[in-house]
């Protein structure tokens, strides 16, 4: 028998503006015959279905001697599942094209399933099974760690993962976040079958779950889904607590030696919390001075005018229990040291002088224009619907934005640039820098 | 983390021959003319959110490059970022960023692209810069030089840093004995460190004209509406005068088995990378190139394909091992195999599983359920396109430079489904020839015994 499903306790209606132009998307919230929320786009213009959903508890889960644990899991959960073995289960993907993804962040593991609207039922019971019953067979897993073990073998001489690394590992000493998620070749072989099932049973709960569907699918069809796929996992998860942390070494300069040709260099610093009222403010900051487009002053003063790099970028970076902001460029052995002295006297210069009112203009009007263009597919409005979620931001959020970066003014703006950039950087340098060298006071 | 302005295709493999629209299956109307001084535009209606996807691909890239003047093409992609008489260096990103757009350029052998993604009202404005750019475009040095140096440490990025993108370039130079697209898109250091105002400005007068290019809208737009737009802007631009036919240096037919190794001291992960010199979609016969993207599919594509369920799974000898077909090339394309041993295996060991895995596909041919779900997933694949305005754009852009039609994707779904176990093991037994490849090692070290291979 079907009960009646799918109370709906709210439509929404988003308008994402791009200039002039608007167009409405519904958001709908629904919950489950068991009592599982989600949220809902409906699309019906393109016969699929896209869910992105997250439990909280990623890589922060590990424990220090087994870091990797969490990444591990979820590279094998498609690996065998209940009676299917891991040639079956593929099969049966395969056989009805259905996508299943898993990745495990620091702070959540983040699912993804894509299917043709004709094979929906099928991908949401072989996600079930792969969620409730993993089965973590010995060979599969021996094969999958080999992986693992060969991919971390051969980052041991790459230059972006020993930048980046040790920037972490420096930043963040003995805490969950100065490990890296993917674990290390001394970490990796301990791991055993029943610490993945250990990982599995304390993370995939209901409670702290959050699902955001895009497609072809109406409310009704999509909490039946929802329970078969989630309904039969436990209540409550059982998370080790993390705690805060900030950013540590900051004035520090680390250079790791390797043989390559160009240096690669990581620049971060004590960055600001999601629920932060002056979040806004520092994220148009942080895009003025290096955020993705061509006109950052980054950009500018270290490509455009030296020709010192091809890329140089800085973002803000949060988690739940800590927040950096992180940048990063590679340079020419003998530049090395002018492209670091050009990137630190415009983080100085921001954190002394904030934006002028003409850049905060133009950044602003930026990401209000370009919310759109990360709204323009089923994939991409079911990965911000999941983070709006994670990062409890409000099913209205999307048509709150825009008065949020309107009422940041120039004062916060000064005001937040010197709280984001006023407080030092570490830099971590892997390559042969000419000049560089290790130090444990800043210039 | 890093900016990605001016990022290149290199390689098109996998995905982007996966290009299509199934038209049968619900897809939109597409639009396709020419204005009069030769332009072509598609126009890919996709109304759920109000942006616009704005493409043009020149019908120019590195294969088409004098000798000598290697990176010229890409050097030349960066360089159109530098201003016209009308639009000063960065108004035209600036004008972008206000306006919340996204925008970037790329080259590949084939062709050259430029594109932005704007609210769908501002079409008009993108059209406009694009069209000034056309021809507009004034070189001095003191841009020039610096972004030289940008290229170079794009090359250092790419290539200098990375020991298998190495491998890659040493495998391309090897297979090519005559074509340019042995040369690397990025160029060879010592000619890009040579590349001048002069280069990019001969080169630019030469190649960018209406009438060698394409533009592709997805998004947002009305066809109707995008083609008035066309006529006002890209439409008084004048036609080039003088615009040669695409003909490069043909391959002589391989003869030899070639294999080479390249040692790096960073190499902690050996590796192997293969490629044979197959059909194109643009040089195969009927069916032919179809018959490659399933064989690569089912011979190399996931955890069910032949070689990852025989080398990783079954004998153990490999930590990954993959195929992949490039289908969009105007001249002979590439087939390609890479893996990498388990600890304590051999290249040479792996090798020799890689060739008893294909001899047994060409002696044995596929079964009807592999065919099937290689067919399956490659025909998902044009729904699955069809969520992204901006993938589509590419494809369309990308079959439309390298000698295809509109037409031809529309196709592809029936085309897929059209293709037959026979033919298949046919394309395995045909072009899977060891004359027809190079094989390239990467090692740590050079092994005396292992050198004397090259």
């Amino acid at each position: 028998m079907i009960r009646l499903i799918a109370s709906i306790l709210c439509g929404l209606v988003a308008l994402i503006c791009g200039g002039g132009a608007v167009s409405a998307m519904t958001i709908e919230k629904i919950v489950s015959p068991s009592g599982i929320e989600a949220w809902l786009v409906r699309e019906k213009a393109i016969p699929l279905v896209t869910l992105n959903y997250a439990f909280h508890g990623g890589a922060t889960q590990d424990e220090a001697d087994k870091s990797g644990t969490a990444n591990l899991a979820a590279d094998m959960l498609d690996e065998g599942a209940g009676d299917l073995d891991s040639k079956t289960f593929h099969e049966r993907m395969e056989n009805h094209a259905i996508e299943l993804g898993f990745q495990v962040g620091r702070d959540y593991f983040h699912g993804s399933l894509r299917a043709l609207s004709e094979h929906r039922d099928e991908a949401f019971d072989l996600l079930r099974l792969a969620l409730l019953n993993p089965r973590f067979d010995a060979d599969a897993l021996e094969r999958v760690r080999g992986q693992e073990l060969a991919t971390l073998q051969r980052d041991t001489t790459n230059p972006n993962d020993l930048s980046s690394r040790r920037w972490w590992r420096t930043a963040f000493p003995d805490h969950p976040y100065g490990r890296e998620t993917k674990g290390t070749l001394e970490t990796v072989p301990r791991i055993t079958a029943d610490d993945l099932r250990n990982y599995v049973r304390r993370v995939f709960a209901r409670n702290e779950l959050k699902i955001s569907i895009v497609g072809d699918i109406d409310a009704k069809t999509a909490s039946v889904l929802i329970d078969r796929a989630f309904g039969g996992l436990p209540a409550k998860n059982d998370l080790k607590p993390v705690a805060n942390a900030s950013p540590s070494g900051l004035g520090r300069r680390i250079v790791i030696n390797v043989d390559v040709p160009q240096a690669v260099v990581t620049f971060g610093g004590q960055g600001i919390a999601r629920n932060d009222p002056d979040f806004m403010a520092a994220y148009i900051v942080n895009h003025i001075l290096g955020g993705g487009s061509f006109s950052s002053r980054l950009y500018r003063e270290v490509r455009e005018k030296r020709g010192l790099a091809y890329g140089v970028s800085d973002s803000l970076v949060w988690f739940r229990s800590a927040a950096v902001v992180l940048g990063g460029t590679a340079t020419r052995a003998d530049r090395t040291a002018d492209a670091l002295a050009v990137i630190e006297q415009e983080i100085k210069r921001m954190a002394a002088e904030g934006p002028t009112a003409d850049e905060l203009a133009a950044a602003k009007s930026f990401l209000k224009g370009s919310y759109a263009l990360t709204l323009d597919t089923s994939g991409k409005i079911a990965v911000q619907l999941n983070q709006i979620q994670i990062d409890n931001l409000g099913i209205d959020y999307i048509q709150r934005r825009n008065t949020l970066i309107d009422a940041v003014t120039i004062e916060d703006a000064r005001r937040v640039a010197r709280r984001l950039y006023g407080g030092g950087m570490l830099v971590t340098v892997a390559g042969r820098p000419k000049g560089l060298t290790s130090s444990e006071t800043t210039e | 983390m890093l900016a990605k302005k001016n990022f290149m295709i290199i390689a098109l493999a996998g995905a982007l021959a996966s290009s299509s629209l199934a038209a049968e299956q619900g897809g939109p109307e597409i639009a396709d003319f020419t204005l009069g001084n030769g332009l072509e535009l598609v126009v890919i209606p996709d109304r759920r959110a109000p942006v616009v996807t704005h493409m043009i691909w020149y019908r120019v890239g590195a294969a088409d490059e004098t000798p000598g003047k290697s990176g010229l093409a890409h050097f030349l992609e960066h360089l159109m970022f530098k201003g016209t008489a009308k639009n000063p260096a960065g108004k035209f990103s600036q004008v972008v960023a206000r306006i919340g757009g996204q925008e970037n350029a790329f080259t590949a052998q084939d062709y050259t692209g430029y594109y932005q993604r704007v609210p769908s009202e501002q079409l008009k404005t993108v059209m406009e810069f694009e069209a000034d750019r056309m021809t507009g475009l004034q070189l001095t040095d003191d841009v020039v030089l610096p972004e030289r140096n940008v290229i170079l440490e794009e090359q250092n990025q790419r290539i200098g840093n990375n020991p298998r993108a190495r491998l890659g370039e040493q495998v391309d130079a090897a297979l090519y004995l005559n074509h340019p697209y042995g040369k690397p898109v990025i160029g060879w250091r010592h000619e890009m460190e040579e590349l001048s105002r002069d280069d990019a400005i001969g080169f630019y007068r030469r190649f960018y004209a209406p009438n060698n290019a394409v533009v592709v809208i997805a998004g947002d737009v009305d066809p109707a509406q995008a083609r008035a737009l066309a006529e006002e802007t890209y439409g008084k631009v004048p036609r080039h005068g003088a615009m040669a036919p695409r003909i490069r240096a043909k391959e002589p037919p391989p003869v030899a088995v070639r294999s080479l190794t390249l040692a790096d001291p960073r190499v902690e992960m050996p590796a192997l990378q293969r490629e044979y010199l197959v059909p194109s979609f643009a040089t195969g016969k009927r069916g032919e190139s179809e018959a490659l993207e399933v064989l690569a599919h089912i011979l190399g594509n996931g955890s069910n394909s032949r070689l990852y369920r025989s080398l990783a799974v079954d004998k153990q000898v490999a930590v990954v091992a993959a195929a992949w077909y490039e289908s969009s090339a105007l001249d002979m394309s590439k087939f390609g195999i890479q893996g990498s041993p388990r600890p304590g295996v051999t290249l040479p060991q792996l090798e020799s599983e890689i060739d008893a895995v294909i001899a047994q596909l060409i002696d044995k041919g596929v079964t009807e359920e592999e065919l099937e779900r290689a067919k399956t997933r490659l025909i998902a694949d044009a729904v699955y396109a069809q969520d992204n305005q901006a993938s589509m754009a590419r494809w369309y852009g990308a079959a439309l430079t390298t000698g295809g039609s509109v037409n031809d994707v529309r196709r592809w779904p029936d085309r897929i489904r059209a293709v037959t176990a026979d033919q298949v093991r046919d394309a395995a037994r045909q072009w899977l020839e060891k004359r027809r490849s190079v094989t390239g090692y990467l090692i740590k070290d050079v092994s005396p015994q292992v050198e004397k291979r090259s």
